[in-house]
């Protein structure tokens, strides 16, 4: 985001391969991150996030491929040589060292000067509001304050690059929203590389500038959020992203017409993905609950849908109703009164739709 | 089950049970009374023998109180009792088993916990294999090893010795003193050791710094475990120790079933409670733990 | 092949010692061990290769085979034993009963004395002259016999009593552990269903609790193979040779009866049959795990 026109990338990884035992964790991926940017790794448990991590922080043994941090390889190079530091969502602090110490041990291990540690402890716990904690110990804290002692300690390393491993995770919801904000506060004050790790979706459509959907040990898109939110490249991206979730149809296509059973829905607007289409091939349709109105708009596709569930939820509330047989939610104002059993007029614009492959998931 | 040493001892918050009629209650107690008689006879009778003369033993009544209690069979077990004979107590017996238990404890506490450290990281190739070579060790009969051992320690001139029975306990302490450390080790988050691998540490410093700063509760548990094992030891002592060394367990058999002589049961029931007094002095100090070091001695973590 | 980043040699040190203890102590004096047992080896090994001529011997033996017999029989009631009562005594204070703790205390005592201990106080309790046989005809009962310690059929239960005396407080401490464990709700489920609380423990604890009921049977193995101490004090393998195990058949010839080929054939017995009882569990409990949870 601030140094993107630079032309050197921060981190770059190459055709790397990750195996353990028999089984691949990682099969030839790329990625290249650039200096400054904030990207976010984004998946279910077990999609390779974490172990992508890893093995950037030199924690995993590769089998195979190259990493570069900074313009260095450092493919086999220790995890203190790569000029990263690193947040763990269990935190992760030394519990019998007070919090300076848990900050200098890293320093002291690595000969640093006494007054150099002094300087960049006293600067780290001036920017986290470590000072009144700084002779505690680690079991004396709240999580939200040992998660920042964490972020510290990454913090005096004074590197280019930070690693975070689900760090918001363990903490309750009102903390992690605080601290999702001072996380990126950080970011802008500090201009560092930051790669993050989380399954949840709201810290990576918040944090990052580039997303990396994955699954599979695979990169599914890489793309900035509201790319990946409005334009998912396959079926999975667009169902893991969203929430409340994408509704689903499974039709076919009649040349730019998507048909449901006795349902024909025109797709004029709808940017196909460039390259050949089977024009009666068997797709998916994906509709997001937001962007169905209830007698709203007078322009796209408009059907008669009859209220099956109403799911207040606060400032929105979520209908559910069917389209062609199939179930549809539909998220509109939470102020406005439903009732079960009604029917209500919906519209909604082919151009905000997704159009997948029934067979290979990809968008269309 | 769970991390060996780590995993908290489960605290008496019973849980809400259908309540029982109130005979059923009676005989729940006069079960568990009956049971606590069973388990607190033997030392009750140890105790009131060994502060009867030995004609009021002869009258018969080994469940009387001592008509008039004297701890004269107490000062004759410790100074005079007779071993063969040898007539000079089994105070000789209680220092012999000091001096083997300090060193003992402390070295296999030591190498136990290197070595369980090490073999806590689970990238070093060859680890399970000698995980595993150890564990079998652990459950074979010593009388596998013994007359090879006692060949081999012979030969380098320790068998008899203090330094010999040490050794010993050291490798037979081992397989229980690693599972325990190696569990404990593996129970702490792995975080941890990533994060100390980012700071720079390394396997030393890690083990120095962090680790070994945590291993209080795996420790004491270690700690009573080797010391109550190796108090509590006989075949090692008699088979290792020598003649000058002999601890106080191999002292005491010698003492009550040597055949010379009148039995003085008051003297031998004195002789007995002196060696189990360290044990059972552990036993009431350490409360939990104790049941901590019982689980994370077979149980796997 | 995987590129190593680098060759750490600091935990192969770390491990060095416990290398050589296993390499020596373990591996090797195993190895000796069955290599003796091949000899005409007696009062010092010889390397006269005599084949399986000592396990001919060993097994027309009628001390050996009276050994064998006699762990079988202490092993399965010793074993039994302290699994049953250890597992009642853990249901019953279970049911929140007063004064848990020191209940607790009473039952585990024993654990923490030694078996040298155990023997000697049980002895003398089954002294017939002077022990509780006398006190209780001395009460006016005058048919009551315990003498089991000098009745060659009955030495064997003496030793079972007082193993059980000393381990089931084990046992105890285990199940309660493993008790506490189970999942509340499992109690609040079975009340509302109204089955009878024997038959929740019966039924639906007792296989839960199943892997500190296979802890508890590996530990107490253990201590039935090992067994020494606790028949060298109370009844030094007598009367005659009644309660000899194979631990002391081993021990006598090795130190006193002075034939190291049949001591180390016996030995090599019970390693044969402690390694078949062990590997399946071994790896079972230690390895398939591991295998399966690879490293995150």
């Amino acid at each position: 985001m601030t140094n993107s026109s630079r032309p050197a990338p921060s981190v770059v990884v190459r055709d790397l391969q990750i195996r353990y035992g028999g089984h691949t964790a990682i099969e030839d991926l790329d990625l290249e991150i650039r200096r400054g940017e904030f990207l976010v790794l984004l998946g279910p448990s077990g999609c390779g996030k974490s172990t992508l991590l890893n093995a950037i922080a030199g924690l995993l043994d590769v089998s195979g491929g190259e990493i570069s941090i900074s313009g260095k390889d450092v493919t086999f190079a220790e995890p203190k040589d790569r000029g990263i530091g690193m947040v763990f969502q269990s935190y992760a602090l030394y519990p019998r060292m007070s919090v300076a110490e848990n900050l200098s041990f890293g320093l002291r291990m690595n000969g640093v000067p006494k007054g150099e540690i002094a300087r960049r402890v006293e600067k780290a716990s001036r920017m986290l509001q470590l000072d009144p904690l700084l002779q505690r110990k680690p079991a004396e804290l709240s999580g939200g304050q040992r998660q920042r002692v964490a972020i510290g300690r990454a913090l005096v390393r004074e590197v280019d690059v930070f690693l975070f491993d689900e760090p918001l995770s363990n903490l309750d919801a009102k903390l992690r929203a605080e601290l999702r904000v001072e996380i990126k506060r950080l970011h802008q004050s500090l201009g560092n590389t930051m790669i993050y790790v989380t399954h949840d979706q709201i810290e990576a459509l918040t944090l990052a500038d580039r997303i990396a959907v994955m699954k599979g040990g695979v990169i599914q898109q890489l793309a900035p959020p509201i790319e990946v939110y409005q334009r998912p490249v396959n079926r999975f991206v667009a169902a893991f992203i969203g929430s409340p979730a994408m509704s689903f149809f499974d039709g076919r296509l009649d040349g730019d017409v998507f048909v449901l059973g006795q349902v024909r829905i025109p797709l004029s607007g709808y940017a196909f993905a460039d390259g050949s289409r089977d024009p009666g091939a068997p797709v998916t349709l994906g509709v997001r609950p937001e962007h169905v109105s209830v007698a709203g708009a007078a322009s796209g596709y408009a059907f008669d849908g009859r209220v099956a569930v109403v799911e207040p939820m606060g400032a929105d509330t979520l209908l559910w109703t069917e389209l062609g047989g199939q179930p549809m939610s539909v998220r509109v104002d939470g102020e406005r009164v439903f009732e079960v059993g009604q029917t209500l007029r919906f519209t909604f614009d082919p151009a905000r739709l997704s159009v997948f492959d029934a067979a290979t998931g990809e968008r269309v | 089950m769970r991390a060996a040493a780590s995993a908290p001892v489960p605290t008496g918050t019973p849980v809400a049970r259908p309540r029982r009629p109130i005979a059923g209650r009676v005989a729940l107690y006069a079960a568990l009374a009956v049971a606590a008689l069973f388990f607190i006879t033997p030392l009750y009778i140890m105790t009131v023998t060994s502060l009867k003369s030995m004609d009021e033993i002869r009258q018969g009544g080994i469940f009387a109180l001592p008509a008039s209690p004297s701890l004269k069979a107490w000062t004759a077990a410790w100074s005079e009792a007779c071993t063969g004979l040898k007539c000079t107590g089994i105070s000789d017996g209680f220092f012999n088993s000091l001096r083997i238990l300090v060193p003992s404890v402390a070295l296999s506490i030591v190498l136990g916990a290197v070595t369980g450290y090490a073999l806590s990281h689970r990238r070093i190739r060859g680890g399970n294999v000698l995980f595993a070579a150890l564990l079998l060790g652990a459950f074979m009969p010593y009388q596998v090893f013994i007359y090879p051992l006692v060949r081999l320690f012979s030969a380098v001139g320790i068998y008899g010795s203090l330094a010999g029975i040490v050794l010993v306990h050291v490798i037979f302490g081992l397989p229980v003193m690693t599972l325990l450390f190696r569990n404990y080790y593996s129970s702490l988050p792995v975080d941890l050791f990533k994060a100390a691998r980012v700071d720079g540490a390394g396997f030393w410093q890690i083990f120095f710094y962090v680790v070994l700063p945590m291993s209080t509760p795996a420790l004491v548990v270690a700690a009573i475990l080797q010391i109550t094992g190796i108090w509590n030891d006989f075949i090692l002592g008699l088979v290792f120790a020598g003649r000058d060394n002999l601890p106080m367990t191999v002292l005491l058999n010698n003492v009550v079933n040597s055949s010379q002589g009148e039995k003085l049961y008051n003297v031998n029931m004195a002789a007995t409670i002196l060696t189990a007094l360290l044990p059972l002095a552990v036993y009431f100090l350490s409360g939990r733990w104790f049941v901590r070091g019982i689980a994370a001695g077979g149980v796997k973590g | 092949m995987a590129q190593s980043r680098r060759h750490d040699i600091a935990p192969l040190l770390a491990l060095l010692p416990a290398l050589l203890i296993v390499v020596f102590a373990y591996a090797g004096t195993m190895v000796w061990t069955v290599c003796i047992s091949f000899t005409d080896s007696r009062l010092l090994p010889v390397s006269d290769f005599i084949g399986l001529e000592q396990y001919a011997r060993l097994f027309s033996d009628a001390r050996w085979i009276l050994s064998a017999r006699n762990l079988v029989t202490f092993g399965l009631l010793f074993v039994g034993g302290s699994l049953v009562i250890g597992f009642l005594l853990a249901a019953f204070i279970d049911q929140k009963v007063r004064c848990e703790d020191l209940l607790r205390t009473v039952f585990l005592y024993p654990y923490a004395i030694s078996f040298i201990v155990t023997g000697l106080v049980w002895q003398w309790m089954m002294n017939p002259s002077l022990g509780i046989q006398a006190s209780v005809r001395g009460m006016g009962w005058t048919s009551f016999t315990f003498d089991w310690v000098v009745q060659r059929d009955m030495a064997i239960y003496a030793l079972v009593i007082a193993g059980v005396w000393q381990s089931s407080g084990l046992v105890m401490a285990l199940m309660l552990a493993g008790l506490r464990g189970v999942d509340e709700d499992l109690w609040k489920a079975a009340r509302i269903e109204g089955i009878p609380t024997w038959r929740v423990y019966m039924s639906i604890v007792l296989p839960l609790l199943r892997p500190v009921v296979v802890t508890s049977v590996v530990l107490l193995s253990v201590a039935v193979v090992k067994a020494y101490d606790l028949v060298v004090a109370l009844t030094n393998g007598g009367p005659g040779n009644a309660t000899i195990v194979p631990a002391k058949f081993v021990m006598d010839y090795l130190f006193t009866r002075q034939n190291i080929g049949l001591a180390t054939a016996a030995s090599s017995v019970m390693f044969v049959t402690v390694l078949a009882a062990l590997a399946p569990w071994l790896y079972q409990e230690y390895f398939k795990a591991h295998r399966a949870g690879g490293h995150a």
